[in-house]
């Protein structure tokens, strides 16, 4: 099957036009020979099956940054009949470097300019027959987010792939042909300008103009972010809750009328094992999945509108200060998502130090799985009001954690790594966009989170009701040795041998915790969970729990990620050992001054 | 004609003033990236603003608008 490979620079849209191109049929997978992650879909262009591959946001081929690495290590050790290069047409002026690059290798190659609407609102023509002509290569002007023109680039690419015969060999001295050709690159970029292109003598975005004014003012534009920040976790909270507690109470409806009469006739241990584990687990991390849904729908949103990339510049001065720059802020605002693909995203830097003080930083986001948790906990122990006051003081948490890491650590991972972001013009994402890929988003978290939710929440089951005959959960069962083993050291701190169990689970996956507390507690009805977990434990153990919980390890593919991208098992062991540490301490912190109150009186 | 005038730094343009790039002085890495962003000499590049706390810097070169830290800018010479 041929091969296609798609480059592009950041912000060109490349990865909505690979959506656009395959569908939902692309997936994420291992490519031979890269240790790295990439989308690839198979794709029927004229009844020709061909296999697309979208290569990392690049700009410049020789350039010296990770995603560089890979690109490069791609065309070298993959035949590819085809490239395809997505460039921003409203920045044609600068972006016609990498088409050039690929020109330069000898590859067989399409240039796709994406955007088209945009270049056209801010002014910029292009006449594709003439830059084709001088350029050699098919040019295509096309607007993936609205659907144009992809029907065209389709064709194209059929015709690139039948026309002349293919390389098949990967490419060879790679970077002393780039060499090559590196000094004339300007000049053949400007006289291709020159000939087909024609810029506005000024700036025409006034919307992004008039909106940078107030959101990028030096006084005005940190509290408007973060007012915008808390409405938008305000508006999750206030859409997401009531749906997740009926999906909840539906699920338990459903189990208990539907299912336990079903399973009546298999012996009660199996009955158990299916419905209050299995069941039971997984219906409870299965009613988070709106306020997932909804919180990925947000950050899409800020992203795509360009205000993410405002963010880091209006942090970028504060971040400096702890070591980190704007662009981790950003990785960290997105980890509130999910920590995993965040960490992913620290491969734009290249300092080492930077990066690895990024990613030490990451995991004490509060992400999307740990917050099913807090809401849980918060609603079971404390009134809506004092609930919202809760979660937002996790919140805090998580960003003081963030900061004290920073500064602790950021004289051993020093950098001065310069900082270049673009700041594209806002826009207006459009609806089925951002509702597909939030669903692509809660899709992937359910599928990966799935089997880990099984997995522990079987486990947690088993552990309750081993050795067989065991009253479940009670001391005498496997994990109620557990939770004596480590009561020693966590008791201190408020962590009841049951609670233990949820926290060792949880180190696999925040997901699992939830339906682990279902299964140990025995009871699905959220409500009825949350009065047996409220009669079990008081508040402030409730609370030091969640303190805990938002510290520790968020999940193994966090710790797997981290050891595959910073590719030390010290730092990874490290960055275990210091989120243990630190959520140890600020828990004994918090229990320990809450149980003195207490006793003084002052608190209830 | 003048000897000399002080070099202007593209930190100290006023919001909204343009200026020519007149060479860039960074290492090999930085020198790619500030390229393939668009800086190059000839160029124009305008400064829109300043962030708080000795931030970044808003500019625009060409068709892109992006920050940059005052330190990195320095090393974008600009014609006087």
């Amino acid at each position: 099957m041929s091969t296609i490979a798609v480059v592009g620079m950041p912000n060109t849209g490349k990865s909505t036009l690979f959506n656009q191109l395959t569908g939902s049929h692309a997936h994420i997978g291992n490519w031979p020979g890269l240790t790295v992650e990439l989308m690839q879909a198979e794709l029927v262009l004229e009844g020709q099956p061909v296999q697309l591959v979208d290569l990392p946001g690049i700009y410049d081929l020789r350039g010296h940054s990770e995603d560089e690495a890979v690109v490069r290590r791609f065309l070298e050790s993959t035949p590819v009949e085809l490239v395809v290069v997505v460039a921003n047409a409203s920045q044609i002026d600068r972006q016609l470097r990498l088409a050039l690059q690929v020109r330069q290798l000898g590859l067989p190659a399409l240039l796709l300019l994406n955007m088209a609407d945009e270049a056209r609102r801010f002014g910029v023509a292009i006449n594709t027959e003439r830059l084709a002509a001088d350029l050699g290569l098919p040019v295509i002007l096309l607007s993936a987010k609205y659907r144009r023109g992809l029907a065209e680039a389709r064709q194209a690419m059929a015709e690139a792939l039948t026309g002349e015969p293919h390389q098949q060999a990967p490419v060879r001295a790679l970077d002393s042909r780039l060499a090559q050709g590196d000094a004339a690159l300007d000049g053949a970029m400007a006289q291709l300008v020159q000939a087909a292109v024609s810029l506005p003598p000024q700036w025409r975005d006034r919307l992004t103009r008039r909106l940078d004014a107030w959101l990028l003012h030096p006084l005005l534009g940190l509290p408007l972010f973060f007012l915008a920040m808390a409405l938008m976790f305000q508006a999750i909270y206030a859409i997401g809750v009531p749906v997740q507690e009926g999906l909840a109470t539906l699920l338990d409806q459903f189990g208990q009328g539907v299912i336990k009469p079903l399973l009546l006739p298999l012996p009660p241990f199996l009955q158990g094992f299916l419905l209050e584990g299995l069941y039971q687990g997984i219906g409870t991390v299965t009613a988070f999945l709106p306020v997932i849904f909804l919180f990925f729908l947000a950050m899409g949103v800020v992203e795509d509108s360009g205000y993410l990339s405002r963010a880091a510049y209006l942090m970028d001065a504060f971040m400096e200060r702890l070591g980190l720059d704007g662009r981790s802020f950003v990785l960290s605002l997105m980890g509130f998502g999910c920590n995993v693909p965040a960490i992913l995203g620290t491969r734009v830097m290249r300092d080492p130090g930077l990066r690895l003080l990024s990613m030490l930083v990451i995991p004490f986001s509060l992400c999307s799985a740990r917050l099913n948790v807090f809401l849980f906990m918060a609603a079971a122990f404390f009134t809506p009001r004092q609930g919202g006051l809760v979660i937002f003081g996790l919140y805090v948490m998580s960003f003081v954690a963030a900061l004290i890491t920073a500064l602790l650590f950021k004289g051993r991972f020093g950098s001065n790594e310069p900082l270049l972001l673009e700041l594209p013009p806002y826009r207006f994402p459009t609806l089925p966009q951002m509702l597909s890929r939030a669903w692509a988003e809660v899709r992937h978290f359910w599928f990966w989170a799935r089997r880990f939710i099984i997995i522990g929440v079987v486990a947690v089951w088993l552990l309750n009701n081993l050795p067989l005959g065991v009253v479940p959960a009670s001391a005498e069962s496997l994990s109620g040795r557990l939770g004596t083993l480590m009561e020693p050291l966590l008791a201190p701190i408020g962590i009841n041998p049951k609670l233990t169990v949820a926290l060792v689970f949880g180190f696999i996956a925040k997901e699992i915790v939830l339906g682990g507390l279902a299964v140990i507690y025995g009871q699905a009805d959220p409500a009825a969970l949350s009065r047996a977990i409220a009669l079990d434990v008081s508040w402030p153990q409730a609370v030091s729990f969640m303190l805990f919980t938002l510290l520790y390890t968020p999940c193994l593919s966090t710790v797997a990620v981290i050891r595959s991208e910073s590719k030390r098992l010290g730092f990874t062991v490290f960055s275990v050992l210091w989120s243990l540490l630190l959520a140890w301490l600020v828990s004994f912190v918090f229990f320990q001054g809450v149980s003195l109150l207490q006793r003084l009186g002052a608190l209830g | 004609m003048l000897e000399s005038s002080p070099p202007v730094q593209l930190a100290d343009l006023a919001p909204g003033a343009s200026a020519t790039i007149a060479s860039l002085s960074a290492d090999p890495g930085l020198r790619q990236r500030l390229e393939a962003l668009g800086f190059r000499p000839g160029q124009r590049v305008q400064l829109l603003r300043r962030a708080w706390w000795a931030g970044p810097l808003h500019v625009r070169v060409g068709m892109t608008e992006l920050m940059l830290r005052r330190r990195d800018a320095a090393l974008v010479a600009l014609a006087a």
